[in-house]
């Protein structure tokens, strides 16, 4: 164990240490070949002229390098192998679509997933947003904050075993350990099986994702109120608004681009829930999702490349329009120099 | 003053909102504590009664058999036998107060101590809260053992660090921890290096095709890691083959981590580089520094916060990652970082709630730490990373 953490000390230092050397040497190496100090004007002019062209390229290298390997290539090869067949070796042109038309567990997938979608990001941003109104108008607010925000800090694995926890199950007549089964019996009502009981158990998993995304809505959605400059409001008070008005009418209003930049975040990492249904359910119970399918696809008997490419050109479809409209805010407000 | 403290003038009375905010907090807090309690409890109290009456001290359901109908005598009409509980306990059974008892095993508090019960036949029994019974009926026994009473005995509130024990020798979190810390800290400050690196070109060099490349890199920020799990299990898988070496390795899940990590490091840092004082690099400029020297001397130095900010989200998303420990890393019993041996417990430790509350007590508490230690560097990268359109 000593070993092992002696060893990851020295990967870092190795790999810090090479990076390092690389720039460096990369740059000294652009300077001896076009030397720039001295020598004919016009020499040190053109010289100059391509180090500049080159050194962006040195700097830009390594990242670029790592993005293409790791993310460009791997995105345009799962496109390729969603037209082969399991082994990724025999093309069979649109089976893999045909299958994904009509598999069962696929179309359940589907339908879950927006259940996820349609549920998920919503809940995190109005509490997001009420808990950020809230504990904005309180002294002790920002430890109030600190305490909702910290389930982003726990894994998803780690919030599931809490979870499930909350939501364990002893038989009819034991002793309820689980909060949830425990409130139930206390005013009188029979336990349940939370995660097994068809859709509802979908809300049941939910809670745990809403559980750890509030915090960050919270976090945004408070900056952003902080950011309302005062003379609309005072300007609202003056015209005799109540709370209530001026909080839909002039401040949610003011706050819409950072709402819908909360909503979709969280809409991309709903897409790609993972861990938790793996953890409390694994897609038993019609929970599947399909981040879930597609892992399950990628080893089961094997693995299946093709169907499993499939399913996860349907995440990135479903990513696609929000990527597009990322760029364009982008570019738009892009600064530089 | 701010929007906020305004309609604190005008708005619901404070109260309710100090009483909301506190019951939010307690909600958003209970799941986490109840982990927690329930990590320090001994296995037997925890399967016997809720987290929640941990601290008033929980209530434990034992067996015992009363005296044989030998000993009785006769009372009037009635016959009797008495004696304590205790006497005929099960063996290792805790002594305490009794609280309740039953006939039936699943209804061990059916009658509460110290009161006379009727249990049918014309027999009647009273167990007290020292443990001393009297049982009576209005004929002889006619059993030939003597009866089974089921117990609820009180014991006092108890904590152990015994179960942190188990799960850290024999349940591998030991070795999971390590494997963690071994993934985490080279895939979050690797990509450090070269991602501001990339920064610097993108915000402060001129050449052709830098406004494409920004818009590749906030596009990739978006881009499911499930697009490029298949290509990169085949590639690795064909890389170990060909060398002959393990397909799955630290470094190859070092760098998996560092370029899935690398489009949102870039936007990161360049939001904040683009933004560094124009004159502090042109004059360096001016002085003949070159765009290493820039770089080193005066842009690292200044980027302090976004580094900071970046590496609190990067080991957050290592230390927790599952997906991309599994794949590259594999699920071997010593390849297995915290989030999948937690996973691998919850498969066969099912209901042993001792080990799988222990476990992700030791798998969260980093995380944690590191959280409320960095938190003001953790909202700052959030909020440059969302609000500014991305």
């Amino acid at each position: 164990m000593a070993s092992q953490i002696i060893s990851a000390f020295g990967a870092v230092i190795t790999g810090v240490f090479a990076c390092a050397i690389y720039y460096w040497l990369s740059d000294k190496l652009l300077q001896i070949i076009l030397p720039v100090r001295s020598g004919d004007v016009r020499r040190i002019s053109a010289n100059l002229k391509t180090q500049a062209a080159i050194r962006p390229w040195l700097f830009l290298g390594p990242a670029l390098l790592l993005m293409i390997v790791y993310l460009v290539y791997p995105v345009i090869a799962t496109f390729i192998l969603s037209f082969y067949d399991r082994s990724g070796g025999n093309f069979v042109g649109l089976a893999n679509y045909k299958w994904a038309a009509t598999d069962a567990q696929f179309r359940q997938s589907i339908f879950n997933n927006i259940l996820w979608l349609a549920v998920v990001p919503a809940a995190c941003t109005f509490f997001g947003l009420v808990i950020a109104v809230l504990t904005d108008r309180i002294w002790w607010g920002n430890i109030a904050k600190s305490l909702i925000f910290m389930p982003m800090a726990i894994s998803f694995v780690g919030a599931s075993v809490i979870w499930k926890f909350i939501y364990e199950y002893r038989g009819a007549d034991g002793t309820q350990i689980g909060l949830l089964n425990a409130i139930v019996q206390f005013f009188g009502g029979d336990p349940q099986v939370w995660i097994a009981m068809p859709i509802w158990n979908n809300f049941f998993l939910m809670v745990i994702l809403i559980w750890i995304q509030t915090g960050f809505a919270m976090v945004i959605l408070s900056a952003a109120l902080r950011g309302i400059p005062e003379e609309t409001i005072e300007a609202a008070v003056i015209d005799g608004a109540n709370g209530w008005q001026i909080f839909w009418k002039i401040m949610v209003p003011q706050i819409w681009g950072t709402i819908a930049v909360v909503w979709t975040t969280i809409t991309i990492l709903v897409l790609k829930v993972f861990d938790i249904v793996l953890t409390m359910t694994n897609g038993q119970w019609n929970t599947m999702v399909l981040a879930n399918l597609m892992f399950d696809w990628m080893f089961r008997g094997g693995g299946d490349s093709g169907r499993s490419a499939i399913i996860a050109l349907i995440i990135m479809a479903a990513v696609t329009p929000i990527m597009i409209w990322n760029i364009r805010q982008a570019s738009e407000d892009r600064g530089g120099h | 003053m701010n929007a906020a403290i305004n309609l604190r003038r005008i708005g619901l009375p404070r109260l309710i909102v100090h009483l909301s905010v506190l019951l939010i907090c307690i909600l958003w807090l209970i799941p986490t504590i109840g982990i927690l309690v329930t990590s320090l409890r001994e296995p037997g109290q925890i399967a016997s009664s809720g987290w929640w009456t941990a601290f008033t001290g929980a209530a434990e359901t034992s067996a015992a058999r009363l005296g044989e109908p030998s000993t009785a005598r006769q009372d009037g009409p009635n016959f009797v036998i008495s004696g304590s509980v205790f006497d005929g306990s099960q063996e290792g059974a805790k002594k305490g107060a009794v609280r309740a008892f039953g006939t039936k095993v699943a209804a061990p508090t059916e009658f509460t101590a110290g009161n006379p019960a009727d249990i049918g036949d014309g027999e009647t029994l009273t167990v007290n809260e020292d443990g001393s019974y009297v049982y009576s009926k209005n004929a002889p026994f006619s059993d030939k053992r003597g009866k089974r009473v089921y117990l609820s005995i009180a014991q006092p509130a108890s904590f152990t660090l015994d179960n942190y024990r188990t799960v850290l020798t024999s349940q591998g979190i030991g070795q999971a921890f390590v494997n963690s810390l071994t993934v985490a800290i080279p895939a979050t400050i690797i990509p450090i290096l070269i991602s501001a690196f990339a920064a610097y070109a993108l915000s402060w060099m001129h050449f052709p095709g830098r406004a494409i490349i920004i818009a590749v890199v906030v596009g990739l920020i978006v881009v499911p890691l499930q697009m490029s799990l298949i290509p990169l299990l085949k590639m690795y898988n064909e890389i170990g083959a060909f060398f002959g070496i393990a397909s799955r390795s630290y470094v190859g899940i070092w760098l998996a981590h560092a370029a899935f990590g690398m489009p949102l490091a870039i936007y990161l840092l360049r939001n904040y580089i683009a933004g560094l004082p124009k004159e502090v690099i042109e004059s360096a400029r001016v002085d003949g520094a070159s765009d290493f020297e820039i770089f080193v001397r005066i842009v690292l130095p200044l980027s302090f916060p976004a580094l900071a900010s970046f590496s609190i989200f990067q080991f957050l998303w290592t230390w927790n990652d599952l997906l991309v420990a599994m794949v590259f890393l594999g699920t071997g019993k010593d390849q297995l970082v915290l989030t999948g041996a937690l996973n691998a417990l919850l498969g066969s430790m099912g209901g042993k709630w001792e080990i799988l509350t222990a476990s992700a007590f030791i798998t969260i508490i980093v995380p944690i730490i590191v959280f409320f230690a960095l938190q003001r560097y953790l909202v700052r990268g959030l909020l440059a990373g969302s609000v500014k359109g991305g």
